[in-house]
């Protein structure tokens, strides 16, 4: 049996009154393609269905969705890995507005990556080479400067749910904290200071949904423990 | 076309990776009204997809390293029709590039010494090719292209550049005079379509490996600038110039850095012989990547590929152990268990020659200025065009890139673009306004498509030209199997001609940007062809049964391929760099 029922969340804007699930028949040839495969295969069979994709190999983060229930990125999911019952749903990223079909208004994930200030502040003048680092000092990057910003994380966040305007969400405070962890960033009372409020850090439940569908395997869990270490720190 | 909205910048730059933004950043800094166009959101372009790092003189590795060993292997590694002006001051800038995106705060892995982490990569050599291996190529880790072009947007969000996200350039317009003051872009969000004005329009829109079947680029990679400067009559240079990574994961397609090897991994065939020691004794494995990729066709050619079709050979690392890889090489570890289902700390991966850059683009000089040729066969510069990285052909590569000059090309060369095109401004610059018509002739395809209600589907043309160009025009050339395929593409050309965009729709239409994406594929795929029937020698990347050797009596030139009479002429290669000797061209072994 190598004919997969592929169940898709279709609107678009000017002609669809509500979005609705389109059912396509799609024709594996019985091999274990990604899930961005099958959705050029339904593509073909109806050229309007939109969807985001650039780099097909999980670097560039353009094309999160919601495969079977779960958030992850179609291009590094084989459908041995959703696929049950024969069965593929796909649904656009939860809890951004749609756009069209699986794309969604990235907007409000943007705005909160911006407003954690995402880029190195150091005011001291620039040596003529670069600034030196211990490797052990580089290492506490790993498993934060990774972020490819595909939302997989933040758009399964019950928490950024409710208040996506006011708490950070897991992405933005994972890059928060990829500048709070480098020896060569000076900003770290700043940086903390923006995110003293209720809500900012302190709406993460733990949960944990992030770390579970991140694709690169990040845990934002862990880096926002480490925030509110700093933050408490710097309260007493 | 008077009741369309237009907008006006002091610069516009259509691309939003690497070299576009970083020539946003230099524009942003000085406060010019700038904008930067982008298909996708900047941190999907293609740059992102860089693995192995960025190659550069910093003296890290080797305290004594020079950036005049790293111009000589880049001008042999061009097979000597890089410019020698260019590829000096790429080199020789190219430490202050780096140490700026050291500053910005790109997480470069380190040495003990807390200096930047730097990896031997192929064509690499101390003292112009008489001191041994060099490592001179920066890394952070595996992503350095990742970690560099989101360290580059974060630094134009901290500058306030302005973006135009998912905005498709459509053509450029150019005024009565033929200068170019701006473009026709399709806000692909709500379908709305805008005249932008602009003094400086920069391309930087990548390459175009999306010509072939086969891969390492991003579905994004369709030449966007190429068919635009072609379609308004602009030439190109070295088109016939492709490499082929040697170790692009058979199926698959997605790249694996050249870092494997520069880490100690090997390439082996089916007999677990390592095979370029027969073809490289001094090198090996970190040849040139012109000759390792013909080396494994040659392999696979004699029936010594591995696999049940012989059709691949395999990269060894497992050697390498499970520390290493997982420290130096983490992101190839995650792609090869996810596209050769093969842990590589226990298993060979299966790789294959496959398409991964074009050295080719719009000619340039080094402060990104397209050049075109008057009637006599001089330069001419073109008033308000300007190309940086893959786009552009400046020429740094010349007939074959070497790994990790592609990321300094494009922080380099955006940077001078950005740097040139400011001061331009600051002098004042004043075209003649567009008018009507010629927007209108801007708007020509796009209209074409909206009005087409019938014929043949993009997706299975673009399938159709993939496989012209991967069985005519790959790693081996020849005269008559090129001869059917530029035949084949002129009546592609005249079928997409009357393809039918099915999908009218203005919000988010994706099929409508695949439609004009595919006009720009026709438009590179053509270039190449011609170009490469047309240049009769093997130079570099490309390389002709029926013209096994380099002719440096008829072509020691560029080629410039003119798209009004779809003609090949030739360029100069620049020999005079202003600091150091010429390179003069020898044979080229490593």
């Amino acid at each position: 049996m190598s004919t997969l029922q592929v169940s898709v969340y279709r609107y678009n804007p000017e002609t669809d009154s509500a979005p609705y699930m389109q059912e396509f028949q799609v024709d594996t040839k019985g091999r274990d393609l990604m899930v961005l495969d099958v959705l050029h295969l339904t593509k073909e069979q109806d050229s309007s269905m939109a969807y985001r994709r650039s780099c097909r190999e999980g670097v560039c983060g353009s094309d999160g969705m919601n495969m079977n229930g779960k958030n992850g990125l179609a291009c590094i999911t084989p459908l041995s890995e959703v696929v049950k019952n024969n069965k593929l749903v796909l649904r656009p990223l939860p809890g951004l507005p749609v756009i069209r079909d699986l794309v969604v208004d990235m907007g409000i994930f943007y705005k909160q990556y911006e407003r954690i200030q995402p880029y190195l502040q150091n005011d001291t003048p620039a040596p003529a080479i670069e600034r030196l680092q211990s490797p052990e000092d580089r290492d506490k990057l790993d498993g934060l400067y990774e972020c490819i910003l595909c939302a997989c994380c933040s758009t399964s966040c019950p928490s950024f749910w409710w208040n996506p305007d006011k708490f950070v969400g897991p992405a933005g405070l994972l890059q928060s904290y990829r500048f709070l962890a480098d020896s060569r960033d000076e900003a770290t009372s700043e940086r903390l200071a923006e995110l003293e409020d209720p809500f900012s850090v302190f709406r993460c439940r733990g949960i944990m949904n992030c770390v579970a569908v991140c694709p690169k395997g990040l845990n934002p869990t862990r880096a926002i423990g480490k925030i509110r270490e700093m933050l408490l720190a710097n309260a007493t | 076309m008077s009741n369309m909205r237009s907008l006006s910048f002091d610069a516009i730059i259509i691309g939003g990776g690497g070299s576009g933004l970083r020539a946003a950043l230099e524009l942003a800094k000085s406060g010019k009204k700038t904008a930067v166009l982008s298909k996708v959101f900047p941190t999907r372009s293609h740059t992102v997809s860089a693995q192995g790092g960025i190659t550069c003189a910093i003296a890290s590795a080797d305290p004594n390293d020079d950036w005049r060993w790293h111009m000589y292997d880049t001008v042999k590694g061009g097979d000597y029709i890089a410019d020698q002006d260019a590829a000096e001051y790429m080199c020789s800038e190219g430490p202050k590039a780096v140490f700026e995106l050291e500053h910005m705060g790109l997480p470069f892995s380190r040495f003990d010494n807390g200096r930047i982490y730097q990896r031997p990569f192929g064509g690499q050599s101390k003292n112009f090719g008489e001191g041994g291996q060099a490592a001179r190529t920066c890394a952070a880790a595996d992503r350095t292209g990742h970690a560099l072009l989101h360290t580059l947007y974060q630094n134009n969000l901290k500058n306030n550049t302005t973006f135009l996200n998912e905005w498709y350039a459509v053509d450029l317009v150019k005024n009565a005079n033929g200068d170019v003051v701006g473009c026709i872009a399709l806000d692909i969000e709500t379908g709305e379509v805008v005249h932008v004005k602009s003094k400086a329009t920069v391309l930087a829109t990548g390459g175009a490996g999306r010509i072939y079947a086969s891969t390492t680029n991003a579905l994004i990679n369709t030449g966007d600038g190429i068919g635009m400067a072609l379609r308004a009559g602009f030439p190109m240079q070295d088109m016939e110039m492709w490499q082929f990574h040697p170790t692009g994961i058979y199926g698959a397609g997605t790249l694996v850095t050249e870092g494997c090897r520069g880490e100690g991994g090997y390439l082996v065939n089916k007999d677990g012989e390592r095979f370029m020691e027969r073809y490289a004794p001094n090198a090996k494995d970190l040849a040139g990547r012109d000759v390792v990729a013909r080396s494994m066709v040659m392999e696979i050619l004699e029936g010594r590929g591995c696999g049940d079709k012989a059709d691949h050979v395999f990269l060894k690392l497992d050697h390498l152990g499970e520390e290493v890889l997982g420290k130096r090489l983490p992101g190839i570890v995650e792609l090869s268990k996810t596209f050769a289902h093969v842990d590589p700390a226990k298993e060979p991966i299966p790789v294959v020659p496959t398409c991964h850059y074009m050295m080719g683009g719009i000619p340039t000089n080094v402060h990104g200025q397209a050049v075109m040729q008057d009637a006599d066969g001089n330069d001419q510069i073109v008033n308000g065009l300007f190309a940086c990285g893959e786009a552009a052909c400046v020429s740094v590569h010349g007939a074959n890139r070497l790994g990790g000059n592609s990321l300094l090309d494009l922080v380099v060369f955006g940077r001078a673009a950005g740097m040139f095109i400011e001061g331009a401004l600051n002098e004042g610059i004043d075209y003649l306004e567009a008018t009507d018509s010629d927007v209108d002739a801007a708007m020509k395809r796009m209209s074409r498509w909206n009005e087409s209600n019938g014929g043949e589907s993009v997706p299975d043309l673009k399938a159709e030209l993939q496989d012209i160009m991967q069985n005519a025009f790959g790693v081996f050339r020849q005269e008559d199997n090129m001869q059917e395929g530029v035949k084949k593409l002129a009546e592609l050309r005249e079928r997409i001609a009357n393809a039918h965009l099915g999908d009218k729709s203005n919000a988010f239409n994706t099929a409508r940007v695949e439609a004009l994406e595919l006009d720009n594929l026709m438009e590179v795929a053509e270039a190449t062809a011609i170009s490469a029937l047309e240049r009769k020698e093997s130079r570099g990347a490309h390389s002709r049964y029926d013209y096994p050797d380099r002719d440096d009596v008829n072509w020691l030139k560029h080629s410039l391929y003119f798209p009004a009479e779809k003609v090949l002429g030739k360029r100069d290669v620049n020999f005079t760099p202003k600091t150091v000797d010429t390179f003069e061209p020898k044979v080229r072994t490593y």
